[in-house]
């Protein structure tokens, strides 16, 4: 084990794969430059040449469907968009094309494509520069769709979906990005659809996507500091496949269930994860399904609204409460906006 | 009697006897699936495909019969696809606008317009960047031109001299609109020059003519690594979807030169010049006619797809 940033793990992933498999590059704007996707492709060039981390025109479809083509004969590209929203550009490749190729060839073309794309938020990010958007992916057949929290899961996943001879939408939270923890050394990878039980309980079970399962690991602390409860933690992972069985098992277990998911709740993955519970687990259940997620508006840039538009760990502290019918706590001397304040940008 | 005159040949009549045999049954409802014929242009693909040989990589777009037959000569599998059947290549699931045989070279087709060009600047950098010997070859039609990734893809493979060989077969049409209703500018091929693109153009029907410019620009292609765009002039005889001639629509004069020039008409005058007899020409006509009509009643009699076949291929392996 060593200690790693998440980034240093996408790094670590990255250049372990090139160094084992001659066909992967990296490519996208910015990708060889010197900020290097915030310290993600830092020396592929030196290592590697530059045939196998480009720059690349501001094209973000064509060069998807360039790494489509590189990919049907042969190649395995790593497509890096340094926020989802310019992904939304590429939609036509995602959807129409790269998507279906295997099935528009019954089969016989395969698409190993990795496409990251970093979520921003805070700082001033806006209403173009933050979204997350893991539910259009999930939608789409033949697309398998991840969502990294931490930095083993990063690099263990990042491996997974680089060896994967499918379409992988890997989407990555900028602010996860500063976390660090011992990371395995070495060849490491964690399948691709199976989720982990982040903290363990027996109260109430919170699924969470993405960064919401930082703000759900410090509501943890704050519910069994104020309340005595615990809750557990179930973070998927990998959202298409779906690890439904760790899912169920909890609500089972709980009878109690939260979905914290880092986007829009309107017809979202949040949507998509209520059904399944109530489908599968509705006897189980003592309450009806609560979703917390983005307030359904742009996302502002001034930090003031910006605090009203995410949920963060008091909402949860409070639906929670809501749900199994305790008094509000008193959370004035919790530090509630650590992160915001942590992180300065530009980017 | 030259081989290569007579090859072309019957990859012209065999795209065309296919299409002809589509028409005479299309209306028994069978073949569900909406045909883009290529009739009229089957010189574009018949030369492409004979030139590239066993090296071409073709993508196509909705409009791929005679690129599919010309790069396959697959016509059981074609007849099979046209009616949904477990002996298409695509066991039914690509029909008429997504034909799909990689193991004979017909890579795949896509129907939405202008979204294979930027797959095959890929295909071609990965061929490069392997050293393979294959071609990547793109066929798309002037109303692609008009899709912001054909300005991307242009820019893309000019920028990274990926060797890709872009054919564009200029109908003037898309779907019903003229070029002068859509494009704001005279001259496509003086535009792509500006790229650093080897660019090609004929005017011509003759099959053979077309070989030999993608002859010129295989070699391009093998000396220098170059892209090539060769800008294509052709003409379509039959409505935009349908096996119908639709002039009675106003939106196009029907055009006899063209005919006149007709490329199998060509073709089949230059077998006689080359001293073929025409009773050979004929038996050889009638052989290819047998064979369609056989492969098309093949398809009708084959089976369809089971249902547990509908999630095989969502995800490779």
């Amino acid at each position: 084990m060593v200690k790693m940033t998440f980034q240093d793990a996408l790094l670590d992933a990255t250049t372990l794969e090139m160094a084992r498999d001659d066909s992967v590059f990296v490519y996208g704007i910015g990708a060889p430059d010197h900020k290097n996707i915030f310290g993600t492709t830092t020396g592929l060039v030196e290592k590697f040449g530059e045939n196998r981390c480009l720059e690349t025109p501001l094209a973000e479809d064509s060069m998807t469907g360039f790494g489509l083509g590189a990919a049907m004969n042969g190649m395995r590209p790593i497509h890096v968009h340094i926020r989802m929203d310019f992904v939304l550009l590429a939609m036509n490749q995602i959807v129409n094309m790269l998507s279906c190729a295997s099935y528009g060839s019954c089969g016989k073309l395969k698409a190993p494509m990795v496409i990251r794309a970093i979520i921003g938020r805070g700082w001033g990010q806006g209403y173009q520069h933050s979204k997350t958007l893991h539910s259009y992916f999930s939608h789409i057949p033949g697309l398998k769709v991840v969502l990294p929290t931490t930095p083993s899961d990063a690099k263990g996943l990042l491996t997974s979906a680089i060896r994967d001879d499918n379409p992988v939408i890997f989407i990555e939270h900028r602010w996860l990005y500063f976390a660090e923890e011992d990371v395995p050394e070495g060849d490491f990878s964690i399948p691709l659809g199976k989720g982990k039980v982040l903290r363990e309980g027996n109260d109430l079970s919170i699924i969470a996507t993405s960064w919401m399962n930082i703000e759900a690991m410090e509501a943890a602390k704050m519910l069994k500091e104020y309340h005595g409860v615990e809750v557990e933690i179930i973070d998927p992972r990998t959202i298409a496949p779906l690890d439904e069985e760790i899912i169920l098992s909890s609500v089972r277990k709980t009878g109690h269930c939260i979905v914290a998911d880092n986007d829009w709740s309107f017809s979202g993955f949040g949507a998509e994860l209520s059904a399944l519970v109530a489908e599968k687990a509705f006897d189980s259940l003592k309450k009806p399904v609560t979703r917390i997620g983005f307030e359904h508006t742009p996302c502002p840039t001034v930090r003031k609204l910006e605090n009203a538009f995410y949920p963060n760990a008091k909402t949860i502290v409070r639906a929670v409460e809501e749900k199994l019918g305790l008094p509000k706590s008193d959370l004035s001397s919790q530090d509630l906006f650590s992160h915001e304040r942590k992180f300065k940008g530009p980017f | 009697m030259s081989s290569l005159s007579l090859d072309l040949y019957k990859k012209l009549f065999l795209s065309r006897a296919a299409e002809e045999c589509i028409m005479k049954y299309y209306h028994e409802d069978d073949m569900k699936t909406p045909m883009h014929m290529s009739m009229g242009q089957e010189f574009i693909p018949a030369a492409v495909c004979q030139a590239l040989g066993e090296r071409g990589q073709i993508f196509t777009s909705y409009r791929s019969h005679a690129p599919y037959l010309c790069r396959t000569d697959d016509v059981e599998g074609f007849f099979g696809e046209m009616y949904g059947k477990i002996s298409g290549p695509m066991r039914g699931k690509g029909g008429s606008m997504h034909l799909s045989n990689p193991d004979l070279g017909h890579m795949c087709a896509s129907a939405i317009v202008s979204s294979l060009i930027p797959v095959v600047v890929g295909a071609a950098w990965a061929n490069k960047m392997k050293n393979t010997d294959k071609i990547a070859a793109v066929f798309f039609g002037d109303g692609a031109v008009d899709e912001g990734c054909f300005w991307e893809s242009m820019n893309i493979s000019a920028l990274m001299q990926t060797p890709a060989l872009f054919i564009c077969e200029d109908n003037g049409l898309a779907v019903h609109t003229s070029k002068r209703q859509r494009q704001g500018y005279k001259n496509l091929p003086d535009i792509i020059r500006h790229f650093d693109v080897h660019v090609i153009t004929s005017k011509s029907t003759d099959a053979e003519e077309i070989h030999g410019l993608v002859k010129e620009a295989m070699d391009v292609i093998d000396k220098t690594q170059k892209p090539v765009f060769m800008h294509l002039e052709c003409y379509r005889y039959l409505e935009h979807v349908g096996v119908y001639e639709d002039f009675d629509a106003g939106y196009r004069e029907k055009e006899e030169s063209w005919y006149d020039s007709g490329a199998l008409r060509v073709q089949r005058q230059r077998l006689l010049d080359q001293g073929m007899d025409e009773k050979d020409i004929v038996q050889l006509e009638q052989e290819i006619e047998t064979r369609v009509e056989n492969a098309l009643m093949a398809a009708k009699a084959e089976k369809f797809p089971e249902d547990d076949e509908l999630y095989e291929g969502v995800f490779y392996g």
